[in-house]
């Protein structure tokens, strides 16, 4: 009884109605599917990147108060969206590694890491060189700021702990509840110049039916922030198919296809 | 306008341009550091899945 109590925890089982699911999500599947969606993430990241810069350098006019300083908010809230929405994925990711045991998700969940990181040091700096000028800092202990940097911090502690376990499995297991644990800063970055009294200014397209910028200055925003996304999703590609064949050394699917190569 | 005026962006162009600056760098250093590391699990992968086919 025991060991059959143990057999069936061991392994979940899954309605047929989640078998694609699960499909997709093995190993050579996602492998390959990585490998032939990249290009279609990252040529259309790029020229959608060149069509948002020409319109947030030249085409859009200089806003009224901040003068041209204005135009830096077309790499900073892009790079600050990212910070987030790469550590939702992240956790989401580490999440379902976590309660479906899937391996794919732990991959997609540790190559998010490095990436976010990047995206808030952007953020971070960038926003100090927007703060000079308008504010007349570079830092400030306001509660936007904190929060970010807090999120740096998060994806740094995340990335350590990974990388104090030799075993996979365990680096998965710790750093899945420290990403899902780390997902309540989340909001408050996002909402902290609504909640508190912040020096950062508001959104500016929190409320796409009103929002606070003329149409002219939101477009090449919308657009660099759907390039950052496809950028990110093409960099992912690449980051996961590594994960892949870190993860699946040994297997007879990999040491078949790569020796057929 | 000029294209010494587009540099200058009202006086803030050291600001504005040296965030494209860095956001470009760290746009190209993600994708550069990806596709480094996939070529290096590719490289380590396949020497490993050689000697498996070499031995069996």
């Amino acid at each position: 009884m025991t060991s059959e109590a143990r057999i069936t925890g061991e392994e979940p089982k899954s309605g047929t109605r989640w078998l694609w699911f699960f499909k997709l999500a093995s190993p050579p599947h996602a492998y390959r599917l990585a490998g032939l969606l990249r290009p279609w993430f990252f040529w259309p990241a790029v020229a959608l990147m060149l069509i948002a810069a020409y319109g947030g350098l030249l085409l859009a006019p200089p806003d009224y108060q901040q003068k041209d300083a204005f135009r830096i908010i077309y790499v900073h809230a892009p790079a600050a969206a990212l910070s987030l929405m790469v550590y939702v994925v992240m956790a989401v990711a580490a999440a379902i590694g976590v309660i479906w045991r899937i391996k794919l998700a732990h991959a997609v969940a540790a190559s998010c890491a490095p990436i976010g990181t990047w995206f808030t040091v952007l953020t971070l700096v960038t926003g100090s060189i927007y703060g000079k000028p308008m504010w007349g800092t570079w830092w400030e202990w306001d509660p936007r700021l904190t929060s970010e940097l807090i999120m740096l911090f998060l994806y740094l502690g995340y990335m350590a702990l990974r990388a104090s376990f030799d075993d996979t499995q365990r680096a998965d297991r710790a750093s899945a509840i420290l990403a899902i644990v780390g997902v309540v800063n989340v909001p408050i970055v996002k909402y902290s110049v609504v909640w508190w009294n912040s020096l950062h200014q508001g959104p500016s397209i929190s409320k796409l039916d009103a929002p606070s910028i003329d149409s002219s200055m939101l477009w090449p925003l919308l657009i660099m922030m759907l390039a950052f996304v496809l950028y990110f999703v093409a960099v992912l590609c690449n980051r996961v198919r590594s994960e892949i064949l870190k993860r699946e050394r040994n297997t007879a699917w990999l040491t078949e296809r790569l020796a057929r190569s | 306008m000029s294209l010494s005026e587009f540099l200058q962006m009202s006086g803030y162009g050291a600001y504005v341009w040296s965030c494209y600056g860095l956001t470009l760098a760290v746009l190209i250093g993600i994708e550069w550091a990806g596709r480094r590391r996939l070529r290096e699990e590719l490289t380590r992968a396949t020497r490993r899945a050689q000697m498996a086919e070499g031995k069996s």
